[in-house]
């Protein structure tokens, strides 16, 4: 449990970190397209007898790469190629799950997570893998906001932005895989997406914007599993409600001061 | 430093701008002036090497980090959470090397690029709650503090009133001749680009006029461009 925790609020916040830049990239699609590729990966190590991660881990980081490369030419051939990728290796993944053990519990704690699947090895792989994202991030930070903000001018005055696009897949790749089994491969992306749009509702600086976001995730997720312990409901979904609830308290808050700042204008 | 022989560029499959032959020397002054669609900035694109010559070749001694440049319109989405000071500060990315994070003097140039620009109290709005005007001096600031040797700037009076227009101008003077910086830029302002720049490239879809400004004003392309000029600012 305690191990489950610390993964899951390492998972949290790495999710968190990555989620601004994916959302004001657009790219939020491509978490949610990754997820469902570890889910058929998942589900294709599981009948393999393989060790999840070590299967999952290749094959996400690689549909990374490829939905890049994808969505980097013509937009809409983008959306439809993630829908196409995702939906293929959904369909894989339930038919591997299907003729190697029948549709069993196995599918449902793939699909919306389980917060006992991971084992001691899983957990140290995790944990490494996790401080690793975040101390890429926070090293390439300045790079990822340039970046972020204004490709065209990033790569007229110099700076390799496809490696930084890359690093961004990459990352966001790691994260997914590492959070999908504890929240579900279905829910994880509501953890890139979710912190980031809520402390975008209220901050105004992309500093600001991240450190809140990181907070925010790491909020929710502890209150998402204490709710799950006491209301016996899956801890994934439980987190993605507390999102939820943040959100929309954040959207209020936001609104409120819109309205207060017009009040005293007039 | 840079110059074009004979080069060509196509913007999705068409040939936009040809026949370009033209150099600028260090410490010159450039101005591309001709009407909308002429090429203009297809041509800045192809200098920033963001996009291969069609044809022929283009010489540059220069490397992409000693470049600043101001686009003509960024696609930034209208929720981007940004300020002022960190828009600015990502001009000096280029300095970075292989520092992982900014240092003091990187973050004082771009106070002093702020403050040049007569936006340094400004520092810590919102970047999409300012002004078109406020945005395009934020934007100027992040070229001036990425430029070292070459400035790019594709229209840079945008959105800014006359008397902005001209402080812009002057401002552009000074921090040349302060710097040495070469200068290429796209204006519609053919007044004030006679006035300022050492060189004018006029483009029609193809080169029709390269040379001293002076000499500009008396050239056929010149003088039917200038008559006009008001009316293909519209």
């Amino acid at each position: 449990m305690l191990r489950a925790l610390v993964v899951g609020l390492l998972v949290s916040l790495c999710a968190a970190l990555l989620g601004v830049s994916l959302v004001l990239k657009r790219y939020a699609m491509i978490g949610d397209g990754l997820s469902h590729v570890g889910f058929g990966s998942l589900a294709v190590a599981t009948a393999m007898n393989a060790a999840p991660l070590t299967v999952s881990l290749p094959v996400v980081v690689l549909a990374a790469f490829l939905l890049l490369r994808i969505s980097s030419g013509s937009k809409i051939k983008g959306d439809a190629a993630i829908a196409l990728i995702s939906t293929s290796s959904l369909a894989i993944g339930v038919a591997v799950i299907s003729l190697s053990s029948g549709m069993n519990t196995d599918v449902c704690n793939y699909m919306f997570g389980s917060i006992l699947a991971m084992s001691k090895a899983d957990v140290y792989l995790s944990v490494t893998l996790a401080l690793l994202v975040l101390i890429l991030f926070l090293f390439f930070y300045h790079r990822i906001f340039a970046v972020t903000f204004d490709e065209t001018f990033a790569r007229a005055t110099g700076s390799r932005t496809g490696i930084y696009n890359m690093l961004i897949a990459l990352l966001t790749a790691l994260t997914i895989v590492l959070g999908m089994r504890m929240m579900g491969a279905l829910l994880i992306s509501s953890l890139i997406i979710f912190p980031a749009l809520t402390s975008m509702r209220v901050c105004k600086r992309f500093k600001t914007v991240t450190v809140c976001a990181a907070f925010v995730s790491l909020a929710c997720f502890l209150c998402g599993i204490i709710a799950s312990y006491f209301f016996a409901t899956p801890a994934g979904a439980s987190v993605v409600i507390m999102n939820i609830i943040a959100f929309l308290a954040f959207w209020f808050l936001n609104t409120l001061l819109l309205w207060r700042g017009r009040e005293r204008k007039k | 430093m840079l110059a074009c022989q004979d080069a060509s560029f196509a913007c999705q499959g068409v040939t936009v701008a040809a026949g370009l032959n033209f150099s600028v020397a260090p410490g010159e002054w450039l101005c591309v002036v001709g009407e909308n669609g002429s090429g203009k900035t297809t041509l800045l694109q192809g200098l920033l090497r963001l996009k291969p010559p069609h044809g022929g070749r283009v010489i540059s001694s220069l490397k992409a980090e000693e470049i600043g440049y101001l686009p003509q319109q960024t696609v930034v989405s209208r929720d981007f959470p940004a300020s002022v000071y960190e828009v600015a500060l990502s001009g000096r990315l280029n300095s970075l090397g292989l520092r992982p994070f900014y240092a003091r003097r990187d973050k004082a140039a771009a106070e002093m690029n702020l403050e040049r620009l007569g936006i340094l109290d400004l520092k810590n709005k919102c970047y999409r709650e300012l002004s078109g005007g406020q945005q395009q001096r934020v934007l100027l600031a992040r070229a001036l503090c990425a430029a070292r040797k070459l400035l790019v700037l594709d229209e840079p009076a945008t959105g800014l009133d006359p008397l902005a227009t001209l402080q812009l101008y002057r401002l552009l003077a000074e921090i040349k001749r302060e710097n040495g910086l070469t200068v290429v830029m796209v204006s519609h302002d053919i007044p004030n680009a006679l006035k300022y720049a050492d060189l004018i490239l006029h483009l029609q879809g193809r080169q029709i006029f390269f040379g001293p400004a002076a000499a500009y004003r008396d050239s056929p392309a010149g003088r039917s461009f200038i008559e006009r000029g008001p009316v293909s600012v519209l």
